[in-house]
């Protein structure tokens, strides 16, 4: 653990700051705290709200894991964890089930989570209405009035433009029947993980300086109509190697004569299984 | 047999390895010392300073020497370490009407109190390479004389003021707000825009004072008064009570004097626009006034249709260690999105094709 | 800053105040995340009168000069206003709605929960944290809470408060999104009631 910095790398007055954010988070479900956001040895965009959360949070007795789209082995998870093992000196894992804390980047794990973990989403673009919207004085009225009908316009377009609300990733969901919030840019095959889940999920945006969450056991919904239910994305292949038909695939060319395979995008739920197969 | 990329901690090693490489260069070449790019590269360390919003020439060169010379990159370095230094206090408002004048023009007036003084310019300059300079050792030129700063020099804007004809400054008895500890909201007041122009990217205002000048806004200005020089730096101490002397800071200053038509209740009088950076940073010291005096326009009851007068989109895309991040962060992965597109793509396109049979 | 202590007749605050104040939220954010769930204080400074410990571990761990604290009448004495002064530095407000944390000792006596900030539509976020001491946290009446952190429902039966309080959490959460979040310290334990909670019966 290097010195010359404080635990987790930022000062206490600031981490008081955050928490004091992400606990008003937890208060008002999917509505977003501003926050002092500092500026961190990372760049912005790279997950920086995500790392203030993480150092808010984090204690001698965690048990850290990072991933980025899915893998602990992505440069920047790479990057990420170890600023911590360096700054904080805490244990990381690359488990699922033995996390305390996971920081994520565009995916939900594949293993459930359980009650008591946490998880910290980085994310780029906290506001939902900002492509209709791009003025926040404006969309900070919207959501002060529950004004969310711009949204199911811009999907309702989707599906007569293109018979399916074109949306794949960063899907819109409606926390506690009251807000509507970002789930990051995770793909929405993510989405019905997010509804009730027992553990907590925080979410960071460095950069535009918001804090919000969804507390234990919250109603997450991912907006849709009676006619257009809400469906996440089907593979026909199925995992390369371990098999899995229920996980996110990636997508790996092999060569440039079309030849392509599916692999698990959650590395650790890959190697799991390969495991117990006795690969 | 596919397997899954790994390594990603190795690759990382090696990153750095091969970027400290390229960064000291040839080694039979003298290295870089600090001094030498605070003395021979001053203006790049005053934009690191005033960007990165610390006043230290030491850090700022230090921050060059590690970012091979990139401004943003050393902003950025500046920055992050920023973040991490303890507050002791607020300094009292500098008065930049006493300052040791080394450079003071006025485009208003031909001749005032204190008078133009030239200084270090490269205004007439003629932009033409300088070889001499290439051969190291070139001597020096002699100045002739010096005579800058003996006189008291009234700033011009307080000149004006004193007539009644320029709309009073602030009297900077409050305690301005700091966007570095809290989030900004709007409509945000004088003093966080200030604050956010002078850590602002030097390029990004100074295009927008140039669209605010081609018609893109409603401004008449007058470059009021530039001045560069020392100012003194006061703090006063919670236990003693008075103002004590904590160093002495180059800074270069600008004052736009803009039309205002008056109101019902104002008469007509000028209005201003304000610029500072630290060190010498006279180019961005202007746009900054420029920009300044847009902003104000929905304040002044103008019509607030221009870019340059729109806060949320001047105050939200002015910072280059933001958009530098975000712009560059779409190098991340995004495998997993690119794949949620393809999907959808790849079905689209299905329906499309069984829908055209 | 605990060195100074023993001069001033001050008492100390946190032994370790990184890890001391990282635990201290844990624990806050559990109860917050979890509403009724009685959480375990992980650390107990010793209390300045009239402040329990888990209480004063509250104010040390959340509060600090960006944050107004508002003391009830009962805990304005010289031992906690210095205390919080110490080693908080967060100014003291007198009046309940321009606190970001209030501190309620006296539980019996305090004013409605709608005299404390309840936030904009717009800022939300701005409203009272409300620290409110309690002898216990069960045995008093029980109510049964629904909403988001609870899995079916939870039961918290905070003693010693007065009879109208359960009137105002259920006032409170009716201005959701605005309203003020709860948080009871007990004798080495708290438990959380944020606004989003919903009060059965």
């Amino acid at each position: 653990m290097s010195t010359g910095y404080n635990f987790a790398y930022l000062d206490e007055q600031t981490k008081r700051m955050l928490r004091r954010a992400i606990l008003k988070a937890v208060a008002i479900p999917g509505y977003q705290v501003p926050f002092g956001s500092r500026e961190m040895p990372l760049p912005y965009g790279w997950g920086t709200g995500g790392i203030q959360v993480t150092a808010a949070v984090i204690g001698a007795d965690d048990r850290l894991k990072v991933i980025d789209q899915g893998a602990d082995d992505t440069t920047n998870a790479v990057s990420i964890r170890r600023f911590f093992a360096r700054t904080a000196g805490v244990a990381t894992t690359e488990k699922t089930r033995e996390a305390t804390v996971i920081q994520t980047r565009h995916r939900i794990p594949e293993t459930p989570l359980s009650e008591g973990q946490i998880m910290v989403y980085q994310v780029p673009i906290p506001e939902p209405l900002r492509w209709l919207e791009p003025r926040e004085t404006e969309t900070r009225k919207m959501h002060a009035l529950a004004d969310y009908g711009a949204m199911h316009v811009k999907l309702y377009e989707d599906i007569a433009r293109f018979g399916h609300i074109a949306t794949t990733y960063d899907y819109p969901v409606l926390v506690g029947g009251r807000y509507l919030m970002r789930p990051s840019p995770i793909p929405k095959f993510d989405n019905p993980k997010m509804d009730n889940s027992p553990a907590l999920q925080l979410f960071g945006a460095g950069r535009e300086k918001r804090i919000y969450a969804v507390p234990p056991y919250t109603s997450v919904k991912s907006l849709d109509f009676e006619d257009h239910p809400f469906e996440v994305q089907r593979w026909d292949q199925a995992c390369a190697l371990c098999g899995s038909t229920e996980s996110f695939l990636d997508e790996v060319v092999t060569d440039d004569q079309g030849g392509r395979m599916y692999v698990c995008s959650d590395s650790d739920y890959c190697g799991e299984r390969r495991q117990e197969q006795g690969q | 047999m596919y397997v899954a990329v790994k390594g990603g901690e190795k690759a990382i090693d090696n990153a750095h390895a091969l970027l400290a490489e390229d960064r000291r260069g040839d080694e039979t070449i003298p290295e870089l010392t600090l001094t030498q790019i605070d003395q021979q590269l001053g203006l790049a360390v005053d934009r690191v300073m005033t960007e990165g919003s610390v006043y230290d020439r030491e850090l700022a060169a230090l921050a060059l020497k590690q970012a091979q010379g990139d401004a943003v990159e050393a902003i950025f370095l500046l920055r992050a370490y920023r973040t991490t230094l303890p507050r002791f206090g607020a300094s009292q408002p500098v008065d930049t009407g006493a300052m040791a004048i080394r450079r003071r023009i006025s485009a208003a007036f031909k001749d005032l109190p204190g008078g133009q003084v030239l200084g270090p310019t490269y205004d007439y300059t003629h932009r033409l390479l300088d070889f001499a300079l290439a051969a190291e050792g070139a001597p020096r030129a002699s100045v002739e004389s010096a005579e800058a700063g003996l006189e008291p020099a009234p700033r011009v804007t307080d000149v004006l003021h004193h007539q009644g004809l320029i709309e009073p400054s602030g009297n900077g008895a409050d305690l301005p707000g700091d966007l570095t500890r809290q989030p900004l909201n709007f409509p945000a007041g004088r003093d966080l825009r200030l604050q956010n122009l002078a850590r602002g990217d030097e390029g990004f205002l100074l295009a927008l004072a140039y669209s605010s000048q081609r018609g893109y806004g409603n401004t008449h200005p007058f470059a009021g008064e530039i001045r560069m020089g020392e100012v003194a730096v006061e703090l006063v101490p919670e236990e003693l009570g008075f103002a004590i002397d904590i160093g002495t800071i180059t800074v270069t200053e600008c004052q736009m004097i803009n039309q205002f038509k008056g109101s019902k209740d104002i008469p007509p009088q000028f209005t201003r626009g304000y610029g500072l950076t630290f060190g010498q940073g006279e180019r961005k010291a202007m746009a900054m006034a420029l920009v300044d005096r847009s902003l104000r326009a929905e304040d002044l009851g103008e019509q607030a249709t221009n870019p340059a007068q729109d806060q949320e989109f001047v105050l939200y895309h002015s910072d280059n260690v933001e958009a530098s991040g975000f712009v560059q962060h779409l190098k991340l992965p995004h495998y997993v999105d690119f794949q949620s597109e393809l999907e959808m793509i790849r079905r689209l396109r299905r329906e499309n094709a069984e829908a055209a049979q | 800053m605990n060195a100074l202590a023993p001069q001033t007749g001050l008492l100390p605050g946190f032994n370790d105040p990184v890890a001391d104040s990282q635990k201290m939220f844990r624990a806050v954010l559990e109860a917050m995340s979890r509403p009724g769930t009685i959480v375990t204080a992980p650390v107990l400074p010793v209390a300045p009168q009239p402040l329990n410990p888990v209480a004063a571990a509250l104010i040390l761990a959340l509060a600090d000069y960006e944050t107004p604290l508002w003391l009830d009448p009962a805990a304005r004495q010289p031992a906690a206003i210095d205390y919080v002064r110490f080693h908080c530095g967060c100014p003291l407000v007198e009046a309940p709605d321009q606190a970001g944390f209030a501190l309620v000792t006296d539980a019996k006596s305090m004013p409605p929960l709608s005299a404390f900030h309840l936030g904009s539509d717009e800022y939300p976020d701005r409203s009272t944290t409300v620290i409110v001491q309690v002898p216990h946290l069960d045995g008093g009446e029980a109510w049964r809470l629904k909403g988001p952190g609870i899995r079916d429902q939870a039961i918290l039966a905070a003693g010693q408060l007065p009879s109208a309080f359960k009137a105002w959490v259920q006032d409170n959460h009716a201005l959701f999104p605005r309203g003020v979040d709860l948080l009871f310290a007990a004798p080495g334990q708290l438990a959380g009631l944020p606004r989003s909670t919903l009060l059965e019966g």
